[in-house]
C-alpha cells in the first residue's frame, strides 16, 4: 500500500519542478515558482526517506544538518556581486555529488550494459563539471588569473585527454570488472575539466557558466538512467536544456559558436589586433557631465562588468532617481552578455532598487538610440563597440551590439584609455560626440550626483 | 517497452519541455533562473539518500553517499533561498517609494 504512494510523490515533484520553471517567465509569478519548487523538493525527499530500502537514518540526518549549516549562511550573507562565483560553486557541488554517487554505485553493483553506459556518462560529466566549475569559480573570484591562458598545441592536448578518458570509459562499459581502470577514468575526467577552463577568459564566462549548468543537469539526468528514476531524468533534463539554451543565447549575443568559445581561445586572436596609437579624445569633468545630463530629455545608461567591479550600481540608482525627478526619461540598456553570467546586470541593478521595467533588452532599446540625447556607458566596452558592425576584420565582427553611437551625445566612464578585457580598440571613444569621463565609476558618479543635487537645490 | 525505452522517452519529452519553457523566461530573470534550475538539479539528493540509507552499505558507499547528501543539501538550501532573495529585489516602478 505504502509502496504505491512513492511514484505518486515523485510525479507530483516532477510536476512542481515544471511549474516552478514555467512561473519564472515573469517577475510577477517567479516567487510562486520558487515556492512550488521547494514543495516539490520536499515531496521528493520525504518520498525517498520513506522507501523501504532506506533504513539507516542517522547519517542522512547529520548530512542534512551539515549541508544546511553551510547552505543557509551562503544564501543570506553572500553579497549579490558574488552571484557568478556562487553559481559556479554550486555547479561544482552538484556535479561532485553526482560523481560521488556514481562512484559508490560502481563499486557497489558493477553494473553492465545500458546502466554502465549511463554510469560512465554520469561520472565523466560529473567529474569534469566539478573541476571546470572550480576553475571558473577561481577565475571569477580572481584567485586565478582571469586572462585566458593559451599555449601551442593546447587543443591537441585537451582532445587527447578527452580521448583517453573516453577510451577508458568505453573499456569500462565493455568490461565493468576491470576495477583498475575506474580511478584512471575518474582522474582523466577531472583533468579534462581543468584543461577545459584554462583558455577561457572573463568575457566568455557567461557562456561557460551556462554550459556548466547544462552539464551538471545532464550528469544528474544520466544518474536517473542508472537508478531508473524518472524524477531524476526529468529534473536533469530540465536543468540540462535550461543551461544549454542560455549558452546558445550567450553565444548568439557574441556571434560565436560553442566550439569557438570552448576551443577558440579568444585571447590569441586579439593580441595580434592590438594596435596602440595615441589618438586624441575629448574628456569632461563631473560638473560638465552633470550639466549635459541635466539638459537631456532622454538618457540611456549602458552598464557593464566595470560597474560590478566598481560597485557603482547604487550610485547609478541615485542618478536615475534624480534625473527622473527632474522629468528626464532614464532607462538602462542591458546587453545579454554584459557581466559575468546571464542576467548579471539585472540582478545588481534590482538589488540597488532600480525598478525592473527600466531595464531594457538590447532588441527593444536599439531603435531608441537615435532619439536618445545622452548615452552613459559605465564599465562596458565591447558591447557598445561599433567595430562589431562596421569592421569585418574585427575579432568581434558580427556581434550584436547596443547602438550607443547613434545617440546625440555619448559619455563613457572609464579608468583610462587602456583597452578593456578584449584588448580591442573602441572607435566609439574617438567620435566627436563622445566625452570620456576618466576615473573610478563610483567616485565619478558620486561627483555627478553631487553636482546635480546642488543644481536641484539651487533651482 | 523495456525500462530504458521508457526512460529515454521521458528524457526526450522533458528536454523539449525544458526548451519551450526556458525560451519564454525573460532575460531579466536569467540569473535567478539559473540558480533555480541549480536547486532543482540537486534532486540528485534522492540518489544520495538511497545509497546512504541502505542497510548493508559498505563504509566506502556510506562515506561517498554521506558526502553527496551534504553537497546536494548545500545546493538545495542555498539555491532556493538565494533565488528567492534575488526575486524579492525585482520591483516595479513606484513600488519601492511607498
Amino acid at each position: 500500500m505504502m509502496e504505491s504512494i512513492f511514484p505518486a510523490l515523485y510525479i507530483l515533484a516532477a510536476a512542481s519542478f515544471i511549474l516552478a520553471i514555467k512561473w519564472m517567465n515573469s517577475p510577477a509569478t517567479a516567487r510562486r515558482g520558487v515556492f512550488v519548487g521547494e514543495a516539490g523538493m520536499l515531496l521528493a525527499v520525504v518520498g525517498t526517506l520513506l522507501r523501504h530500502e532506506v533504513v539507516t537514518y542517522q547519517w542522512i540526518l547529520i548530512a542534512f544538518f551539515i549541508g544546511s549549516a553551510i547552505g543557509v549562511p551562503i544564501a543570506y550573507y553572500m553579497p549579490m556581486t558574488a552571484v557568478p562565483q556562487r553559481t559556479a560553486f554550486s555547479h561544482a557541488c552538484g556535479a561532485l555529488a553526482v560523481a560521488l554517487i556514481g562512484t559508490a554505485e560502481y563499486y557497489r553493483n558493477k553494473p553492465h550494459g545500458v546502466v554502465m553506459t549511463a554510469l560512465v556518462l554520469e561520472i565523466l560529466l560529473g567529474f569534469l563539471t566539478f573541476t571546470a566549475s572550480l576553475m571558473a569559480f577561481g577565475k571569477l573570484q580572481e584567485i586565478l588569473p582571469t586572462r585566458p591562458i593559451t599555449y601551442r598545441g593546447q587543443n591537441l592536448v585537451n582532445l587527447a585527454v578527452l580521448g583517453l578518458a573516453a577510451a577508458a570509459g568505453v573499456a569500462l562499459i565493455v568490461s565493468p570488472d576491470q576495477t583498475w581502470l575506474f580511478p584512471i577514468f575518474s582522474v582523466l575526467s577531472l583533468i579534462f575539466g581543468v584543461l577545459l577552463i584554462v583558455p577561457i577568459g572573463g568575457a566568455d564566462m557567461p557562456t561557460v557558466i551556462a554550459l556548466l549548468n547544462s552539464y551538471a543537469g545532464l550528469s544528474a539526468c544520466a544518474m536517473g538512467f542508472v537508478f531508473d528514476n524518472k524524477l531524476l531524468i526529468t529534473a536533469g533534463a530540465l536543468d540540462g536544456s535550461s543551461g544549454f539554451i542560455l549558452a546558445v543565447i550567450m553565444c548568439r549575443a557574441m556571434n560565436r559558436s560553442f566550439s569557438n568559445v570552448l576551443f577558440g581561445a579568444f585571447g590569441t586572436i586579439q593580441t595580434s589586433v592590438k594596435e596602440t596609437k595615441e589618438r586624441p579624445v575629448r574628456s569632461a569633468s563631473p560638473e560638465e557631465a552633470a550639466e549635459i545630463l541635466d539638459a537631456a530629455r532622454k538618457v540611456v545608461i549602458v552598464p557593464g562588468y566595470g560597474m560590478a567591479v566598481a560597485q557603482a550600481q547604487h550610485k547609478l540608482r541615485e542618478l536615475h532617481d534624480i534625473l527622473t525627478k527632474r522629468g528626464i526619461d532614464v532607462s538602462f540598456a542591458i546587453h545579454p552578455v554584459a557581466g559575468r553570467m546571464p542576467g548579471h546586470m539585472n540582478v545588481l541593478l534590482a538589488e540597488a532598487d532600480v525598478p525592473y521595467d527600466r531595464l531594457i533588452e538590447m532588441d527593444e532599446i536599439n531603435p531608441e538610440f537615435p532619439r536618445t540625447d545622452v548615452v552613459l556607458v559605465v564599465g562596458a566596452n565591447d558591447v557598445v563597440n561599433p567595430a562589431a558592425r562596421l569592421d569585418k576584420n574585427s575579432p568581434i565582427a558580427g556581434m550584436p551590439i547596443l547602438n550607443a553611437s547613434e545617440a546625440h551625445t555619448v559619455m563613457v566612464i572609464k579608468r583610462s584609455m587602456s583597452p578593456g578585457f578584449a584588448g580591442i580598440d573602441n572607435e566609439l571613444y574617438y567620435m566627436d560626440k563622445t566625452l570620456m569621463l576618466f576615473g573610478d565609476a563610483k567616485s565619478f558618479l558620486t561627483g555627478i550626483v553631487k553636482e546635480l543635487n546642488a543644481v536641484a537645490a539651487g533651482a | 517497452m523495456n525500462r530504458y525505452e521508457v526512460a529515454i522517452w521521458v528524457f526526450m519529452l522533458a528536454a523539449f519541455l525544458g526548451f519551450e519553457l526556458i525560451r519564454r523566461v525573460s532575460p531579466l530573470l536569467h540569473t535567478p533562473l539559473m540558480s533555480l534550475t541549480n536547486a532543482i538539479s540537486a534532486i540528485a539528493v534522492v540518489g544520495a539518500i538511497l545509497i546512504t540509507g541502505e542497510k548493508e552499505a559498505s563504509t566506502l558507499t556510506r562515506v561517498l553517499g554521506f558526502s553527496a547528501v551534504v553537497l546536494s543539501t548545500i545546493n538545495v538550501v542555498s539555491g532556493y533561498l538565494i533565488t528567492d532573495r534575488m526575486l524579492k529585489m525585482f520591483k516595479k516602478r513606484g513600488a519601492e517609494k511607498k
